[in-house]
């Protein structure tokens, strides 16, 4: 037991480590590395909390394409935006904020009674009438449809949000400025071989989500991934962004969660209530366009607007 | 058994974050994007052992998706840039300038 | 039998263990890029391949062995892709031209 308990002691006295340097770092790009590694770390803590789910969020989006996400920033910045760190002053207010809401949070969590008030039991108890085995599915697809819901209009929202900063002669055009100019054997290589294997992982992963640690979130982010490897090696070109087809797999996933949440008021009499027999099917189908759509997003908003490479 | 690997486990970690060091030090993009990963091999061995030996569900999948992304921080990196950012540490930002 | 098996989970994990360390080490103390970069992608790789095969009689077959074995070759896959993009970018910068192919 104390081993654990010095493992875990070591990882958080790391990650606050590792959070310190980021935030002091001198240059974009080492932040960028560091931010990643913390990510990293920090998956590391989900799962020794036996929150896998929230282990595998955090590996795919949180570090990984989050991570390339930010690379991409730090290289498109002028040289001299460095020179436009703001003020000590600034800096430390900044600082004293964070340490405050950070204080405040610790605050909550150490005031909790013990044992700590929770509806678990209540969600674990039903699961079985939705056809899951998999909690956090349950939680996110059922009790908290609607959270789930407005989350997959943010992305489509996002994306809409980096469209428009493209100039107006490029507008509907291909976001073109992923592609390596040289990529090189290696890096092709890469994208012809991996693709398959990831498409296998993200299948596999919003499939297991319904019994397993996985989900809509997890295998659409690594199929994004893995097309953004093909844009990057210049196998495949991103699509026109004024294309109908790109656009129908863009909203089908909350589209159909929306169709399904609102026959819920005659199947099931409320708002995204499932009716009790059909329940599993639906939610698999919701979750399949929700994959779908989620992958075509991330790897769109990694393509950044459209308009070719500078 | 799964005593061992657990502590197996720790020893892999303890061990890439000594590598953490690299990721600080640099000096150059190349040498803190190696050091990355390193973390991110040593991280996957780690949860291989740790899921094995806690029989826990999905920590191989979260392993077998950190392999997957592996590569992914260094294409984007290398592809973005020319070589001379690659290996060049960028010239500590100046002190305020005066207008 | 089940001995022998983790016997040999034990020797190979711990032979993992010492290629990891070889990495860091490596990476933290040989001389240029280059170099640190060989350190890491052999040394870890190999790590983590040994700590697979050590790790293959105490898992499930086949689905649990098999994803344990695609994991290594993906991370191969990963190493091999790494270290010649930084390579190439490293040598490049350093010589002024392209490396021999």
């Amino acid at each position: 037991m104390s081993l654990a308990l010095a493992a875990d002691a070591g990882l958080a006295l790391l990650i606050l480590g590792l959070a310190v340097w980021t935030t002091i770092a001198r240059t974009a790009f080492g932040a960028v590395i560091g931010f990643m590694a913390y990510g990293f770390l920090v998956a590391l803590v989900w799962v020794r909390l036996a929150a896998v789910d929230v282990a595998l969020t955090e590996a795919a989006l949180g570090s990984g394409l989050t991570g390339v996400l930010l690379l991409g920033a730090a290289a498109r910045l002028p040289r001299d935006a460095a020179a436009a760190r703001p003020g000590w002053g600034l800096r430390l207010a900044a600082g004293v904020v964070s340490a405050a809401v950070a204080a405040g949070l610790a605050a909550v969590v150490l005031l909790l009674p013990v044992p700590g008030p929770t509806l678990a039991p209540v969600a674990t108890a039903t699961l079985p009438t939705l056809g899951l085995g998999n909690p956090v599915t349950g939680v996110l697809i059922a009790y908290r449809a609607i959270d789930t819901l407005l989350e997959s209009v943010v992305l489509v929202l996002a994306l809409i949000g980096l469209w428009s900063l493209a100039r107006d002669e490029d507008w509907g055009g291909r976001p073109d400025a992923l592609r390596a100019a040289n990529p090189g054997a290696a890096l092709v290589l890469l994208a012809q071989v991996l693709p398959p294997l990831g498409l296998l992982v993200g299948v596999h992963l919003f499939w297991t989500g319904a019994i397993a640690p996985g989900g809509a979130f997890q295998g659409g982010t690594v199929l994004a991934a893995m097309w953004v490897l093909t844009l990057v090696a210049g196998l495949t070109r991103p699509p026109r962004v004024g294309g109908r087809g790109v656009r129908l797999l863009l909203v089908a996933g909350p589209a159909l969660f929306l169709a399904i949440g609102v026959a819920g008021f005659w199947l099931g009499g409320a708002f995204l209530a499932y009716p009790a027999a059909d329940a599993k099917p639906l939610i698999l189908a919701i979750e399949a366009a929700l994959t779908l759509s989620i992958a075509v997003a991330l790897g769109l908003l990694l393509a950044g607007p459209p308009g070719a490479r500078e | 058994m799964s005593e061992f690997l657990l502590v197996a486990a720790l020893c892999v970690l303890g061990t890439v974050a000594l590598g953490l060091v690299a990721i600080l030090r640099g000096p150059t993009p190349a040498d803190r994007l190696s050091a990355a990963q390193l973390l991110g091999t040593g991280g996957v061995a780690a949860l291989l052992l740790l899921g094995v030996a806690t029989d826990t569900a999905g920590v191989t999948d979260l392993a077998l998706v950190l392999a997957l992304l592996a590569a992914f921080a260094a294409v984007a990196f290398v592809t973005q840039r020319t070589p001379a950012d690659v290996v060049a540490e960028p010239a500590s930002p100046p002190a305020q300038e005066p207008e | 039998m089940t001995l022998a098996l983790n016997v040999f989970t034990i020797v190979a994990v711990v032979l993992g263990l010492v290629f990891f360390l070889a990495g860091t080490v490596g990476l933290l103390r040989f001389p240029d890029t280059l170099t640190r970069l060989h350190a890491l992608t052999k040394a870890d790789n190999l790590g983590l391949g040994l700590v697979v095969l050590g790790l293959l009689p105490q898992v499930a077959w086949p689905f649990g062995g098999l994803k344990l074995i695609a994991l290594w070759l993906l991370a191969l896959l990963a190493g091999a892709t790494v270290g010649p993009l930084l390579g190439h970018a490293v040598w490049t910068h350093a010589r002024g031209r392209e490396p021999p192919p």
